[in-house]
């Protein structure tokens, strides 16, 4: 199964408490200061849209967005350009670009994220459609990713069945790390594959 | 760019359109022509315009950060690779997704709820003309959505560049009770015929229809349209005969036209034949360099609307008679909705107050006794995917899945059950599109402006998005007189967001102050949006755009105050008269200095210090390539389809395509003098040769009639099989043939510069 276009989705803690508002200028900046080692190109405001995809950083390579689809906000990072390697470096590539960018937003502006819970996404229904064959084939590439990335913690995984919407899975860990263990731990892993 | 495009290539397409197919396998091979270097970049941008891709702000690879222009190094930058003049390949696109007269279902809802997540930005736009856009599509991932959207039956072409856009119609046709009849099928027969049909594809610019069923209501927005129908019905010899008041040259843009009787009684059975007609006489004498007047309704104030009527008789007389006129009159009954459930009254019992509002503002009632129509606002005419997926869900739970988009940038449901209303009123409110306000003040409409428009000049959406949210704050407790008002916002004068047509239209321009450029809105009032857009508003002046709410809080306020016994919005500006409206806001167009004020330096929604500098080439006019630069395109694509067909080894197939290149080349040519050959292989040969081989025009200077032969002897044995040697042999004729057909092309526009006569297009 050739696994591209991995969404990662980090929850955001506290949720009523932010303003998008004010992250059309904190992603400009970003786009000006070119603070990401990828082409950041424009920022897209959703703010009027219920449940939408709120703020987004558009980038040729990714978009990041404080994403509020299904009334859950949190910061999304949706792999637009293809990826060479295994699914477990490309695994690995999502989370470390979505680590990345939430340690930003926690220095920035104190944001805080429930690492305890995440989803994962396939923006592809050719490629991966949204059935219990695509989870049986990836679940133990899942298994091996979350185990390492956790560090052996107890979690749960669990998968979406509509076959409407795309290969979701959600993932909720019985311990909350930090952004920073976290990002630590999916370079490290970056780095051996 | 997607992994999947090459899938989504190889596998079979089934399309209730099936032409499509074939016409986005053409599109696919151009993208790759164009990556070779085989295909000049501004028939590539014509053509891609032709199918609905369009540019999108920044692709032109800079964009103004509120410090400095910012150089965005896309990977194709360093190979030059266009997407047409100054356009970048890598830079995300917008791809416009036509919907002739708005109609939709609830399978088509699904996919492009799809191709919004997928391709683009998890939101699909709803236009001003019914149309969907998508925003941030890369151009390589465009077939693959156009195979995904001709699956269902829609198509994106002609969507954009210099060709008949979506034929639009009032959302309401076939349930509304002002209507004379149902112009749904008009509406779709004459979209499907002008489709890529021969006479649209030589305009100088672009051509907008529109349908509306009645005269006198909004919907249709007639006035305002290249050509605008509406229905019309009269006796006949003692008959009711159905027909067609018809208007041509309407117009906003920069300089807005209303559109002028062309008659009033068009039999419905000339409806198609005399459209025709219209394209033919555009496509020959409308402008074609100076983009600024190429639009029909500049011929039509040339000509003279009795002129240019002549003119079109003329033409319709000598058309060759084509079966599809009338064809689709004989299943005239086929776009007829019916109802999913019963005909119930609204129950008398306790209603939430936000069902109340809504039903005030959101429902109309249909012609047909206990079904009504729900109108779900879209703000600013943004839907999400999630969205459009429950929608879909509601339309089927309650309708036959009847939908349709609308110009104020909204979605109706028609055909639910007065009775089912609480329940379908709970569901939209359950997705968030159970607003009331629809067609009130608090229902701007907006173009893109400078979210992603290369041509806006302010934020048209940001400022139609804080209009929006102030207003229904307060919406509940307005009087009714302000809440009937309509606001529509363009971000420049191009009209897109129609403020010609609102009571307050408000479009962007900047103006200097010190070293800095300040985003403004020239205010425009007065427009009668009623009457299919009967009458224009005027400008009364600028003002800086982060001042323009109060501007509405003031004159709502005055007409509030001092409007005389049901007095409309635009005889009280009348009355007020333009002097005076400008003392009202005097005040306002001051600008402070930036460290006074630094906030009106900058745009709604915009943190970015306000420049003009992001403002790019607009493509709304496409790129002006003639009819024999398609022909000749066409030929080197099939030539190309040979050469692939040859790297396969199959000789057979490509011998087939070289010789079909060759007499697509000759076709061109002899279109340019006899216009309407007849599509058939032997005779085109005979007028190629009569008219370009025996008078030595497409002669070599050197060679001869070599190349002219190659094509006659590949007509003689078009029937014999071809060998590997033949098929070799032919494909590299043929690409001399076409070769020729350039330099002779050139030839005649040589001559055609010289005698400064256009090449007759006629026998």
């Amino acid at each position: 199964m050739n696994v591209q276009h991995i969404n990662f989705k980090l929850f955001i803690e506290d949720p009523q408490s932010v303003n998008l508002a004010e992250y059309y200028a904190v992603f400009n900046t970003w786009i000006q200061q070119q603070v990401l080692d990828e082409l950041l190109v424009d920022v897209a405001d959703y703010l009027q849209v219920h449940h939408g995809p709120g703020m987004l950083l558009i980038g040729h390579e990714a978009d990041y967005s404080l994403d509020n689809r299904a009334g859950r906000l949190g910061l999304l990072y949706n792999r637009k350009k293809q990826l060479e390697g295994t699914t477990q470096e490309k695994l690995a590539q999502a989370a470390r670009a979505t680590l990345t960018v939430a340690k930003l937003l926690e220095k920035e502006k104190g944001l805080q994220f429930n690492t305890r819970e995440i989803q994962v996404l396939i923006n592809d229904r050719l490629l991966v459609p949204n059935t219990t064959e695509s989870f049986v084939a990836l679940e133990p590439e899942l298994r091996a990713f979350f185990d390492r990335f956790y560090g052996g913690t107890k979690y749960e995984l669990s998968y979406k069945t509509d076959p409407r919407e795309r290969f979701t899975v959600e993932i909720k860990a019985a311990t909350r790390f930090d952004v920073e263990t976290l990002l630590k731990t999916v370079s490290l892993e970056t780095a051996h594959v | 760019m997607k992994a999947s495009n090459s899938l989504w290539r190889e596998r079979p397409l089934e399309s209730p359109l099936p032409d499509l197919v074939r016409e986005i396998e053409i599109y696919e091979t151009e993208i790759e022509l164009r990556k070779q270097g085989r295909m000049d970049e501004k028939l590539f941008a014509e053509t891609r315009l032709r199918r609905g891709a369009y540019g999108q702000r920044y692709d032109n690879g800079q964009r103004w950060n509120g410090k400095e222009t910012q150089i965005l190094p896309f990977p194709s930058s360093s190979t030059d690779l266009t997407k047409g003049p100054n356009t970048v390949w890598d830079a995300p696109g917008m791809e416009r997704i036509k919907v002739p007269f708005g109609g939709m279902n609830p399978e088509q809802l699904e996919v492009m709820a799809e191709l919004a997540e997928e391709y683009a930005d998890g939101i699909a736009h709803v236009t001003t003309r019914q149309d969907f856009q998508l925003h941030f599509v890369h151009i390589e991932d465009t077939p693959a959505l156009m195979r995904r959207l001709a699956a269902v039956g829609i198509t994106t072409r002609e969507a954009c560049g210099n060709s008949v856009r979506n034929v639009t119609a009032c959302p309401f046709s076939g349930v509304c009770s002002t209507e004379s009849f149902d112009v749904t099928p008009y509406a779709k027969g004459l979209a499907f015929f002008l489709l890529g049909h021969p006479d649209v594809q030589d305009f100088g610019r672009k051509f907008k229809v529109a349908f509306s069923g009645c005269k006198d209501e909004a919907c249709g927005l007639v006035n305002m349209h290249d050509m605008g129908v509406i229905a019309a019905k009269r006796i006949v010899d003692g008959v009711e005969k159905r027909g067609f008041e018809l208007y041509i040259g309407g117009g906003l843009g920069t300089v807005p036209h209303q559109a002028k009787l062309f008659t009033d009684f068009l039999p419905e059975e000339e409806l198609l034949p005399t459209s025709q007609a219209i394209s033919r006489v555009f496509a020959k004498l409308g402008e074609k360099k100076n983009r600024n007047r190429a639009r029909i309704k500049f011929l039509i104030a040339q000509l003279g609307i009795e002129e240019f009527k002549r003119l079109v008789l003329e033409e319709r007389a000598t058309l060759p008679y084509d079966p599809r006129w009338t064809e689709y009159l004989a299943e005239i009954h086929a776009t007829d909705e019916t109802p999913l459930r019963p005909s119930q009254p609204l129950v008398d019992s306790p209603r939430t107050e936000s069902f109340q509002r809504w039903y005030k503002t959101n429902i109309l009632h249909q012609r047909q006794a206990g079904y009504v129509t729900a109108t779900i606002a879209l703000p600013l005419g943004d839907i999400t995917a999630d969205q459009l997926r429950s929608l879909a869900d509601i339309a089927r739970r309650f309708t036959k899945g009847t939908v349709r988009t609308t110009v104020d940038q909204n979605i109706v449901l028609r055909w639910v059950s007065e009775g089912d209303l609480p329940e379908v009123h709970a569901a939209l409110e359950a997705i968030g599109l159970g607003a009331p306000g629809a067609g009130t003040i608090v229902d701007v409409t907006s173009c893109p402006g400078t979210d992603t428009c290369k041509l806006g000049i302010s934020a048209s959406r940001g400022l139609a998005s804080e209009l929006r949210q102030r207003l229904a704050e307060k919406s509940h407790t307005m009087d009714e007189a302000v809440q009937n008002l309509h606001i529509k916002v363009s971000g420049c004068f191009n009209s897109c967001g129609q403020h010609h047509l609102a009571d307050l239209g408000f479009y962007g321009v900047s103006r200097h102050s010190g070293n800095y450029t300040v985003p403004h809105f020239q205010v425009v009032l007065g427009g009668d949006w009623t009457h299919n857009g009967g009458s224009y508003g005027l400008a009364v002046g600028a003002i800086p755009a982060k001042r323009i709410p109060i501007v509405v809080e003031r004159l709502t306020g005055r007409y509030v105050a001092e409007r005389q016994k049901s007095e409309s919005f635009q005889a009280f500006i009348q009355r007020v008269g333009k002097a005076e409206i400008k003392n009202m806001m005097n005040d306002l167009t001051s600008i402070p200095s930036h460290d006074v004020d630094p906030t009106i330096y900058t745009d709604w929604g915009d943190s970015r210090e306000f420049t003009i500098g992001d403002i790019g080439v607009g493509e709304c006019a496409g790129e002006v390539v003639s009819h024999a630069e398609f022909g000749l395109a066409a030929a080197e694509r099939k030539v190309f389809e040979a050469q692939l067909a040859l790297d396969q080894n199959s000789y057979q197939q490509a011998g087939e395509l070289a010789y079909a290149s060759m007499l697509q080349a000759a076709k061109t040519l002899v279109e340019e003098q006899f216009y309407d050959v007849p599509n058939e292989p032997d005779r085109i040969v005979e007028e190629f040769r009569t008219r370009f081989y025996d008078t030595k025009l497409f002669w070599d200077q050197y060679a001869g009639g070599k190349f002219g032969h190659y094509f006659l002897r590949a007509h003689e044995k078009v029937n014999e099989p071809y060998t590997s040697d033949e098929a070799h042999r032919r494909v590299e004729e043929a690409q001399l043939v076409i070769e020729a057909a350039h330099a002779c092309y050139g030839k005649l526009l040589a001559a055609k510069s010289t005698l400064n006569v256009l090449p007759g297009k006629s026998q």
